[in-house]
């Protein structure tokens, strides 16, 4: 597990409202490279705009984004893609007409003389695939139709890697998938921080937050509630701290765990 | 390809052996791509092979019902019957790939044709033909076309457009045939781009956009064509030949050569060439029987075009492959080659599996389904300049009647699927064979009423509709 001291990517005093509602107080989240961070928080508690926030889909009413120290501004998906922030969504973004090669490759196909080069794009997503240790997969010709739920999953996070991508947003990777594929793309996860990448995880499922990340950050209806070590916490304190905010003296404070609810 | 074998293969032992993508060079012998092919089949992945059934099927029916269908005659005709169904379902698969439907490419054919009949009969000065009125309306249509192209970023379309703008507007080379075939295939792209626009930047469903056009280009049509009944078009020979002239039998076996020689040559090279590079491959066995196949057919069916069918040689001798069916084979040949090898081509087919991934991806939806109605409508030109050959005229209700639905019939035959996604530029191809065969074999038959003919259509097209339906549905439950 390599420790860093730099994050990648943080974000300092992240507000965001839609209207009356405010959804996003004050969050300081950060991400480090080789580790696997996870987002955890109940159903609203704004997970999803923090990740939103972060691919550019979103903008920010108030607050600092840096990525690898230096202040940037994210107007959409394109500006992250270019510094090299990728988001794999919950509803695999896959064309299942296509075979694997031709989905890792989507919309930045390589030519040779305006021509798509079938052989460069086969032989880079071999590449990748075999560097992430999938073996799951019995061709990268093989239409997507034809694979499972998380041989699926497996070739939407290996495109996302693809691109020398710096940070990797997985939006529920494991969420519709069997016992022994959420085994695989866990595995997965973690070979891409070990890969050096950081690796954001958000998931409703403990065990799999457990096993896998490095630090927990919870947001508690729209405020980061903790931010700790996965191996200083137990199953039954993060599901405190999603449910309340707090959990013995980590967490919000009383005052300001009240003051959330209303 | 079920769930079932692959779980097995995660979780057990054989995970290893199948390490580092060890299938990847794809089946290296023949029984091994067969019964892959055989497991595609199954699983839904039906291809070409419904249409060829049927095309077998059909043919042995006639052939027993009538001596005359084999008849050297009735193949010729049969080829040219199938042209404009085949051209017009070319274009049409486009836009079939992304989902959407064309409802107007039929109407479109016939009012792109009376612009060539118009220019021709007019030597050229279409302003003299429309009347001013109509003339500025064109004009001014043909550069909001150009205008949303741009938008579009959809270059190739500007310059086809600007310069039948141009050759209209100056009535420089509109009075030559390839010049009149040039401003009425432009207009048909015009139209598509405007169709485009209605659908992809407005937002209104293709089904009604196209529907209302397919009224709409009927008027037009009949605008055009004014008080006459029809443009005779028979007076000019280039086109007059394109359905009724024939390729020399010499030049007819030198393009049998190149043609299916570089298919040959060019599928061998790459199997060769992808496997000494460790990529995926069809076995060496399997490309030289298809293009065996390839060619054991259309030699068969060349020899036999290429057979004397005048009932009178000395006086006038009638052999060789009508000029239509070249031309449907370089069409054919192009645009397979832009579907398969150029970018455009794959995001068609990403639009169509995915429209959200696509554009997450980056892909410029407008853009592509601006681009297939314009193909779409441009191939349908073609198709109605076929039609005005094989009449000898363009007559008012030109692309008309069931012109459409026998070419969204011929698409959906040869494979391409309603449901967007899934085609290729050849199954317009072996579809229109199919569609044409129909009506040609009936007519041959002695006391069948027409009325046989509409509902045996119907049912061909019904079979193939659920053909895809079922595939579709059998290849998501893999």
């Amino acid at each position: 597990m390599v420790v860093a001291s730099n994050p990648i990517l943080s974000m300092t005093g992240i507000n965001k409202s839609f209207g009356p509602v405010h959804v996003l107080h004050d969050i300081d989240f950060a991400v480090y490279p080789g580790e696997v961070t996870a987002l955890v928080g109940d159903n609203g508690a704004g997970k999803t705009t923090l990740v939103k926030c972060v691919s550019g889909i979103y903008g920010v009413d108030s607050g600092e984004i840096r990525f690898n120290g230096e202040p940037v501004n994210v107007h959409g998906p394109r500006d992250a893609a270019a510094l090299g922030i990728e988001v794999v969504y919950q509803d695999l973004a896959l064309c299942d007409n296509l075979d694997i090669v031709q989905n890792m490759f989507l919309g930045r196909e390589e030519r040779r003389a305006g021509l798509l080069d079938e052989g460069l794009m086969e032989r880079r997503s071999r590449d990748v695939l075999s560097s992430l240790s999938v073996r799951t997969v019995k061709s990268v010709r093989q239409v997507v139709s034809s694979l499972s739920g998380g041989q699926r999953q497996t070739v939407a996070i290996a495109k996302s890697v693809l691109w020398n991508s710096k940070v990797v947003l997985l939006d529920e990777p494991t969420a519709a998938l069997g016992v022994a594929q959420t085994e695989q793309v866990l595995a997965l996860v973690r070979r891409l921080a070990d890969q050096g990448l950081g690796v954001v995880l958000i998931s409703h499922n403990m065990n799999d937050v457990l096993q896998v990340s490095d630090r927990i950050a919870t947001l508690y209806l729209g405020r980061l509630a903790a931010e700790v070590k996965a191996k200083d916490v137990t199953h039954a304190q993060v599901v405190e701290l999603i449910t309340t905010g707090r959990s013995g003296d980590i967490g919000l404070r009383p005052a300001e765990a009240a003051a959330t609810t209303i | 390809m079920t769930t079932d074998q692959t779980g097995a293969k995660e979780s057990g032992p054989s995970d290893l052996a199948q390490a580092d993508f060890a299938r990847d060079a794809g089946s290296s012998t023949l029984s091994d791509y067969v019964r892959d092919y055989i497991s595609r089949v199954r699983g839904g992945e039906v291809g070409a092979l419904p249409a060829v059934l049927g095309l077998i099927v059909l043919a042995l029916i006639f052939s027993r019902a009538s001596d005359r269908f084999l008849s050297v005659f009735n193949l010729a005709n049969l080829v040219s019957q199938a042209g404009i169904t085949v051209l017009i379902a070319m274009g049409l698969v486009f836009v079939l790939l992304l989902g959407e439907i064309d409802l107007a490419a039929g109407t479109a054919s016939g009012a792109c044709a009376s612009i060539m009949g118009l220019a021709l009969v007019n030597k050229g000065d279409l302003h003299k033909a429309f009347g001013t009125t109509v003339w500025v309306i064109v004009l001014l249509f043909l550069v909001a076309a150009i205008v949303i192209a741009v938008m579009s970023r959809l270059w190739i379309a500007v310059g086809i457009i600007a310069l039948a703008g141009l050759m209209i507007l100056t009535s420089v080379g509109t009075g030559n045939e390839i010049g009149a075939i040039y401003v009425a295939v432009s207009a048909g792209v015009g139209i598509g781009i405007m169709t485009g626009f209605l659908v992809s930047r407005i937002g209104i469903p293709s089904f009604v956009v196209t529907l209302a056009l397919f009224l709409g280009w009927q008027g037009v049509l009949l605008q055009f064509i004014g008080t006459g009944s029809a443009i005779s078009t028979s007076n000019f020979n280039l086109i007059n030949n394109i359905s009724n002239g024939n390729l020399p039998p010499l030049l007819g076996w030198i393009l049998f050569v190149v043609v299916v020689g570089g298919y040959a040559a060019f599928t061998l090279w790459r199997s060769v060439q992808r496997r000494s590079e460790g990529l995926s491959a069809d076995p060496v066995a399997v490309v030289l029987l298809r293009a065996g196949g390839l060619a054991l057919v259309s030699g068969i069916g060349l020899f036999f075009l290429n057979q004397e069918r005048s009932p009178n040689p000395a006086t006038n001798s009638i052999k060789g492959a009508p000029y239509v069916l070249p031309i449907i084979i370089m069409l054919m040949i192009f645009w397979t080659f832009v579907l398969t090898k150029t970018r455009f081509g794959r995001y068609v087919y990403a639009v169509g599996g995915n429209a959200e991934a696509a554009r997450r991806a980056g892909v410029d939806l407008r853009r592509i389904r601006t681009a297939a109605f314009a193909i779409g409508a441009g191939m349908a030109a073609f198709g109605g300049i076929v039609q005005a050959s094989r009449l000898g005229s363009v007559p008012s209700d030109a692309g008309g009647g069931n012109t459409l639905l026998y070419a969204v019939a011929a698409a959906v035959i040869g494979g391409t699927s309603l449901f967007g996604g899934r085609g290729r530029a050849r199954d317009a191809v072996i579809g229109g064979l199919v569609i044409a065969m129909i009506p040609n074999g009936l007519g041959l038959l002695p006391n069948l009423p027409s009325s046989a003919n509409f509902m045996i259509t119907m049912l061909v097209l019904l079979l193939a509709a659920s053909v895809d339906a079922l595939s579709r549905r059998r290849s998501a439950a893999s």
